[in-house]
């Protein structure tokens, strides 16, 4: 492939505009706090974050694409390692190293160490079932779907829940081929 | 002095979402900008297809007696092309920084509806800026 492609976000980031980490933090806690009162159910509100994070990600993906130069990857290997080194960091400020892939290469984990969405969260007990960092696993999965891939996204280990790290899984279902529906000699 | 005439954006279906002209040459009405768009799809899906090499992403510039026509295509699958006197230098990177123009500008206006008409003030005035950027580039070369 193309030498361009950069091999990690540090450079992107340090370009792009940021904001104070704390504002970010504390918007999407009084997002998931908001979500929590209106939809009641933990359930619904896992569900509302993933199709917030989808609706995110399927704009996210052009600007990722427009501002970090990366280029078609070959496979999907190449794909994770961009997301966790240079997507990560460039749109949360934190990398994400990538993991148990399955012998096929269609299944990996992302474990991210640091997570600036939860630093200042302490699940209560009344939201066990809840998957606070939603919202990510719904970006990831709606980014990928604008580049032809169906993926599922879910949530492994999770920090709130006493797990040692935040581990994400990415299963590629298929590679939707981009070529026009032509149906030669039909 | 123009050296870009009219500035175009595909959607991945072919649909034309934004389209804005720059000077008095090569002006189109409506329907013509809506058909050259449907066409300039069109034609790059056959050009991927025609194309010798593997994994063409098809046709990037078209060269006439009268315009130069340069595109790019996102991964996406978003055209953007302008159509500019021939021999315009350096449209690659005009075309690149319309795209960055578009995400920041267009898919950030949490109003826009993805894959239509693109109606955003804010992506208006940038795009001005830049082109006239580059037309001040282009003059001063």
């Amino acid at each position: 492939m193309a030498p361009a492609v950069p091999r990690s976000g540090d450079a992107i980031f340090a370009n792009v505009e940021r904001v104070n980490a704390e504002l970010f933090t504390l918007t999407y806690g009084a997002i998931v706090r908001q979500l929590l009162t209106d939809l009641e159910e933990v359930e619904e509100v896992n569900k509302q974050l993933d199709q917030m994070g989808y609706n995110i990600g399927i704009r996210l993906i052009d600007e990722f694409l427009a501002k970090s130069n990366v280029t078609r990857c070959v496979d999907f290997r190449e794909t994770a390692e961009v997301i966790a080194k240079v997507g990560f960091k460039m749109f949360l400020g934190v990398t994400a190293s990538v993991t148990n892939w399955d012998t096929e290469g269609t299944c990996c984990s992302l474990i991210l160490e640091d997570n600036p969405l939860v630093d200042f969260v302490e699940l209560p007990d009344t939201c066990q079932g809840l998957y606070y960092c939603n919202i990510l696993s719904g970006v990831v999965r709606g980014a990928l779907e604008m580049v032809s891939m169906k993926t599922e996204v879910t949530w492994v280990r999770d920090m709130l829940r006493g797990d040692d790290a935040f581990e994400l899984q990415v299963k590629l279902l298929k590679q939707i081929p981009e070529e026009y529906p032509y149906k030669d000699d039909e | 002095m123009a050296a870009i005439y009219s500035l175009y954006i595909i959607n991945k279906s072919g649909g034309l979402i934004f389209y804005k002209d720059y000077g008095i040459q090569g002006r189109m009405d409506t329907n013509d900008s809506l058909r050259l768009a449907s066409l300039w799809h069109s034609m790059h899906a056959i050009s991927q297809q025609l194309s010798p090499i593997p994994g063409c992403s098809g046709i990037e510039l078209l060269e006439a007696d009268t315009f130069d026509l340069h595109c790019f295509q996102s991964l996406t699958g978003t055209k953007f092309f302008v159509v500019s006197e021939p021999g315009t230098q350096n449209m690659e990177n005009l075309l690149k920084h319309i795209y960055e123009l578009y995400t920041d500008y267009v898919l950030k206006n949490p109003f826009y509806e993805m894959e239509m008409p693109i109606r955003c003030e804010l992506f208006d005035i940038n795009l001005a800026q830049a082109i006239q950027k580059d037309r001040v580039s282009y003059l001063g070369r």
